[in-house]
C-alpha cells in the first residue's frame, strides 16, 4: 500500500486551474521532487496535502486512511509535516526551543504546566542531537531570528523533520540561499532525511539539486503531472525538455 | 399600533448612527487594516462640537442652520483625524498589532480626558434644533421631524458613500489599495494620500453620527466606548470591512436593541453581545465580512 | 535563573518582608495596593507577553473577583477571607471559561476588543441590577467581618485597623510570592513554550499539530483566574466595591502596567504594576487630568521605549556587560 495517494484532486482558483485532476502517489522510503515552471501547482499540491487550503473535488489517502477532509492538526497526527519556502520559524525563541518545541508536539507534552521544559532531558537531548545532524549545533541557544539565512533554512527543516512524520514535504528548502549554500544545505538535508529513513517530497526548482538528489522526478505543468519517473527518464524526457526549456534544464 | 410605527422611526433614526459609525470603522480597516480603538471618540468629538456650536449660536435658529451644525462637526473630527493620522498611525503600520492597539487606545484615553478638559463633566444638550423642527403626527402621535429628517441624512449618506467608493476613480483607487497594497503602490498610487484620506473620511463619517444622535441625547463622558462597544455588534454581524454588513448590521442591531429596550431594559447589552457571540460561533466573519 | 538574578529576588524579598516594620501603617497599605494589582499584571500577561493575545476587558475579572466576595459576605455571611479566595476563584474561572470561548477563536484585534465589549457588559449589569450589586453606591467589605486563616484571625475592636493592615500584608505578600512563583513555572513549562510559540508564529505552531484555541483558552482561564485574584484580594483593602472596578479605565490600568514595566518579560508586569500603584497616588494629587497623562506616556511608551522599563534596564545592562567584557578580554 502507498503511503500517499491522491484521487482526482482538483482545487481551482476562479479560471486558474492550480491542481488540475491529480493522481500522486508516494511510496515509503521514496525521496522525491516535484518540479515545475512558477504557478505549475507544486505548491498549491503541497497545501492541499497538508491542509493549508482544502480541495475542490477529488481524496486524499496516507495508507488507507481518507484525510480529505481532516483538518490541520488531524493530518499531522496521521504523520505528514512539512517545512515551508518562506522559513516560519519561532523567531523570539531559541534555536534549541524551536525543536524542542516540535518534539513535545510530537510526544503530546504541550500542555504540561507543573514541569520545566528546559529540564527535560531527554527531549532536550534529542533537540541537542538534531541540531548536530542539521550543522547547526553551534547556534542552540541563539534566538531563532539570529540565524542566517542558510541556518534558518536548515531550522525550518529540522523543525518538521523533528515531528518523524511518516511523510515530509520540503518546500524549496535551498531557495533564497546563495549557490555556495544551497549543495550543503541540500547535502544535510538529504542526508539526514534518507538517514531517518523518512519518506520526503520537496519542491525545487533548481533541476541540478533535482538531478543530484532524488530517485524519482515529479514534473507538473499547469496543474497536471507532465512525467513521472527516475532522473535519467525525466532527462530525456521531450515533453520536459519542451516546457521547461529555457528555464532550468 | 402607531406606537410601533414610531418604533420602527427610531429604531431606523438609531440605525443611520450605527450605520456611519461601523461604515466609518470598516472603512478604516478595509483600506488600511488596522482597527481604530479610539473610533468612538471621534463620534463622541463631533457629538461635543455640533452641541457646542448649537449652544454657541445660541436660540435663533432658522431650520435651514441645522445642516451647518451638523456638518461642523463632522469637518472638525475630520481634520483631527487627518492630524492625527500621519503621526500617531502611520509610524506604527509595520510594527506588530499589539503596538498599533495600544498605541490607539492611548488616544483613546487622550481624547476622553481632552473632552472633559474642553467642556467639563456635565452633559451638554443641543435639543433647541430639534425643537425648531417641529413634530408631525403620526397617527395622532407626534414625532420629532428632526428624527424623520436625520434617517433621510442616513440614507442620503449610505448612497453617498456607495457611489463614492464603487463609482468614483478615488473609490477605485480605495478598492485597489485595500485589496493589494503593495501592488497598488506598484502601479504608482500614493499609498500615503489614500491613508490620510481614507482615515479622514472614516472619522468624518463617525463625527457625522455623533453629530446627528446629540440633538436627541446629550453628550456625555463615556459616549465614545459605549457607543463603541454598540457598534462593534454591528460589525461582528455585518462583517468587517463590508458597507453593506456595516448597513444590514446597522439595522439588525438597532431592530434588536429597540425590541430588547421594550421588554427588559437592564439586559439591552448583555442580549446583543449574547447574539453577537453566537454569530461569532456560528459565522465568524459575518453576513458580508471578508475572509482572514 | 542566573545566580545573581536569584540573589536579586531574595533581596527583594527580604525587603518586603521587614517592610512593615519601618514603613508605618499608610505605606504598607499602599504597597499592599500595588502587590495586589501586581497580582492582576501577571495574570494580564501571561495573555499578552507569553500569547500575543491584548485584553482591554481584564477588569472583567478584576471585578468578578470583588464583586463575588462582596455578594459573599453581603448574602451568605462569608467572612473567611479562604472561602472568598475559593469562591471568587471558581466564578473568576467561569467567567473566563465562558467568555474564553466567544473571544478566542478570532484574530488579536477581534480579541482585544471583544475583550473590552464584553468586560463593559459586565459593567452595564452591574450597576444597572442595583438592587443586588448595590448600584453606584456599591456593597461595603469592612475589614471588621473578615476573618484569615479560617477564623484565627480577625479584626475587632478599636484599634482593628494597624492590625488588620499588618496581618493583612503578610497574608497578601505569600499569596502575591505563590503567585509569582506559580506563573513562573507555567511560563517556563511545555505549556508555556507552546503558547510562546503560538505567539511568534501561529501558522508554525499549527503545523506542529498543535490546536491553538485551545491553548489561547487556556491561557485566557489561567489569567482570568490569577487576575481575579488580585481582585479577591484588594476588596477588603479597599472596603468598598463599585461598579467603577469593571469600567473600562481600569482594564486600561492594567494594561499600562505591563507597558509601562516591558510586557516581553516576567517581572516587567510586576514592576510596571507596583510603579504605576505609586504614580498614581501622588499623581492625582498633582492634577485632575489624569487619564490624559496616562493616554500620552502609554503613547510615548510605545513609541520610543516599547520594552518598558525593565525591559530597557535589561538590554541596557546587557550592553553594558558587552562593553565590559569587549574592554576586558
Amino acid at each position: 500500500m502507498s503511503l500517499l495517494r491522491t484521487e482526482k484532486l482538483k482545487k481551482h482558483f476562479g479560471e486558474t486551474r492550480a491542481v488540475d485532476g491529480v493522481d500522486f502517489t508516494v511510496n515509503e522510503g521514496e525521496f522525491l521532487s516535484l518540479v515545475g515552471t512558477n504557478g505549475a501547482g507544486k505548491t498549491t499540491l503541497v497545501n492541499l496535502i497538508s491542509a493549508f487550503l482544502l480541495p475542490d473535488s477529488g481524496r486524499i489517502f496516507i495508507g488507507d486512511r481518507d484525510i480529505t477532509h481532516a483538518s490541520v492538526d488531524e493530518r499531522i497526527h496521521s504523520g505528514i509535516a512539512r517545512s515551508f519556502q518562506l522559513v516560519n520559524l519561532f523567531d523570539d525563541l531559541s534555536v534549541l526551543d524551536n525543536v524542542a518545541l516540535s518534539i513535545f508536539a510530537r510526544e503530546g507534552k504541550t500542555k504540561r504546566i507543573f514541569a520545566l521544559a528546559d529540564r527535560d532531558a531527554a527531549v532536550a537531548q534529542e533537540a541537542s542531537g538534531l541540531l548536530e545532524q542539521f550543522g547547526i549545533g553551534g547556534k542552540a541557544q541563539a534566538a531563532a531570528r539570529d540565524l542566517a539565512q542558510g541556518e534558518r533554512k536548515l531550522l525550518d527543516v529540522a523543525i518538521a523533520y523533528a515531528l518523524r512524520p511518516k511523510l515530509l514535504f520540503l518546500d524549496e528548502p535551498t531557495s533564497g540561499v546563495s549557490t555556495r549554500d544551497k549543495a550543503q544545505i541540500m547535502d544535510t538535508v538529504s542526508s539526514v532525511v534518507r538517514g531517518g529513513g523518512i519518506t520526503a517530497v520537496v519542491i525545487e526548482h533548481d533541476m541540478d539539486v533535482v538531478f543530484k538528489y532524488s530517485d524519482r522526478v515529479v514534473v507538473m505543468h499547469e496543474g497536471r503531472f507532465l512525467a513521472d519517473g527516475p532522473p535519467e527518464e525525466i532527462r530525456r524526457n521531450s515533453d520536459v525538455a519542451k516546457y521547461l526549456l529555457g528555464t532550468d534544464v | 399600533m402607531e406606537i410601533v410605527a414610531l418604533q420602527v422611526l427610531n429604531s431606523l433614526f438609531y440605525a443611520a448612527v450605527l450605520f456611519l459609525i461601523a461604515a466609518g470603522l470598516s472603512l478604516i480597516f478595509g483600506v488600511m487594516g488596522i482597527v481604530n480603538m479610539a473610533h468612538g471618540m471621534f463620534y463622541a468629538l463631533g457629538a461635543y462640537v455640533t452641541a457646542w456650536s448649537v449652544g454657541v449660536a445660541g436660540s435663533a435658529l432658522p431650520p435651514a442652520a441645522l445642516f451647518i451644525f451638523l456638518l461642523l462637526g463632522a469637518m472638525a473630527v475630520a481634520l483631527v483625524g487627518l492630524v492625527i493620522e500621519p503621526t500617531l498611525i502611520r509610524p506604527f503600520y509595520r510594527r506588530p498589532e499589539e503596538y498599533q492597539l495600544l498605541v490607539t487606545f492611548g488616544l483613546l484615553l487622550v481624547l476622553e480626558d481632552v473632552i472633559r478638559l474642553i467642556w467639563g463633566g456635565t452633559p451638554i444638550t443641543a435639543s433647541g434644533l430639534v425643537d425648531s423642527l417641529g413634530l408631525v403626527r403620526i397617527g395622532g402621535l407626534p414625532y420629532p421631524i428632526y428624527n424623520m429628517l436625520m434617517i433621510g441624512v442616513g440614507v442620503i449618506a449610505a448612497a453617498a458613500i456607495w457611489a463614492f467608493v464603487y463609482r468614483t476613480k478615488f473609490g477605485v483607487l480605495l478598492r485597489a489599495t485595500a485589496q493589494d497594497r503593495r501592488m497598488a503602490a506598484a502601479l504608482g498610487i500614493d499609498i500615503g494620500r489614500i491613508y490620510i484620506l481614507a482615515f479622514g473620511l472614516g472619522c468624518f463619517m463617525a463625527g457625522l453620527a455623533g453629530a446627528i444622535v446629540v440633538p436627541t441625547q446629550a453628550a456625555v463622558l463615556g459616549m465614545g466606548v459605549e457607543v463603541l462597544v454598540i457598534s462593534f455588534v454591528v460589525v461582528v454581524i455585518g462583517g468587517l470591512g463590508s458597507l453593506e454588513g456595516a448597513l444590514v448590521g446597522a439595522l439588525i442591531v438597532s431592530a434588536l436593541r429597540t425590541i430588547t429596550i421594550q421588554f427588559w431594559e437592564e439586559i439591552e447589552l448583555a442580549a446583543l453581545y449574547l447574539i453577537a457571540a453566537i454569530v461569532l460561533l456560528i459565522r465568524p466573519t459575518g453576513l458580508f465580512g471578508k475572509k482572514a | 535563573m542566573s545566580r545573581r538574578g536569584l540573589g536579586g529576588v531574595a533581596a527583594v524579598l527580604a525587603l518586603l518582608l521587614v517592610f512593615p516594620f519601618f514603613a508605618g501603617t499608610y505605606q504598607t497599605q499602599l504597597l499592599m495596593y500595588g502587590l495586589t494589582l501586581a497580582i492582576a499584571a501577571l495574570g494580564f500577561n501571561l495573555l499578552l507577553g507569553y500569547t500575543g493575545l491584548l485584553s482591554f476587558g481584564h477588569s472583567a475579572f478584576l471585578g468578578t473577583g470583588a464583586y463575588t466576595v462582596a455578594l459573599m459576605m453581603r448574602y451568605l455571611g462569608v467572612s473567611s477571607l479562604e472561602l472568598f479566595i475559593l469562591g471568587g476563584v471558581i466564578c473568576s474561572a467561569a467567567l473566563a471559561a465562558l467568555l474564553g470561548v466567544v473571544c478566542v477563536r478570532h484574530t488579536r484585534i477581534f480579541f482585544a476588543i471583544l475583550t473590552l465589549a464584553l468586560s463593559q457588559v459586565l459593567w452595564t449589569l452591574a450597576y444597572k441590577f442595583f438592587w443586588i450589586t448595590g448600584g453606584t453606591d456599591g456593597l461595603r467589605v469592612p475589614f471588621s467581618q473578615l476573618t484569615l486563616l479560617g477564623g484565627l484571625v480577625s479584626f475587632p475592636g478599636a484599634d482593628a485597623f494597624a492590625k488588620f493592615i499588618t496581618y493583612y500584608y503578610y497574608y497578601v505578600l505569600v499569596v502575591f510570592c505563590a503567585c509569582t512563583a506559580l506563573m513562573w513555572l507555567i511560563v517556563h513549562s511545555p505549556f508555556g513554550k507552546t503558547l510562546q510559540a503560538i505567539r511568534d508564529n501561529e501558522t508554525r505552531a499549527r503545523f506542529l499539530g498543535v490546536r491553538i484555541w485551545r491553548y489561547r483558552w487556556l491561557a485566557f482561564v489561567v489569567s482570568g483566574i490569577f487576575t481575579g485574584l488580585a481582585g479577591i484580594l484588594w476588596v477588603p483593602l479597599n472596603g468598598l466595591v463599585t461598579p467603577d472596578v469593571l469600567y473600562w479605565p481600569q482594564s486600561g490600568k492594567i494594561v499600562f502596567f505591563a507597558v509601562l514595566g516591558g510586557f516581553r518579560n516576567f517581572a516587567g508586569p510586576i514592576v510596571g504594576a507596583v510603579i504605576f500603584n505609586y504614580l498614581e497616588v501622588y499623581a492625582v494629587a498633582v492634577t485632575q487630568y489624569w487619564q490624559i497623562t496616562l493616554g500620552l506616556v502609554l503613547i510615548a511608551l510605545v513609541t520610543f521605549l516599547p520594552a518598558g522599563i525593565v525591559g530597557s534596564a535589561v538590554r541596557l545592562g546587557g550592553r553594558l556587560k558587552k562593553k565590559g567584557s569587549e574592554q576586558f578580554p
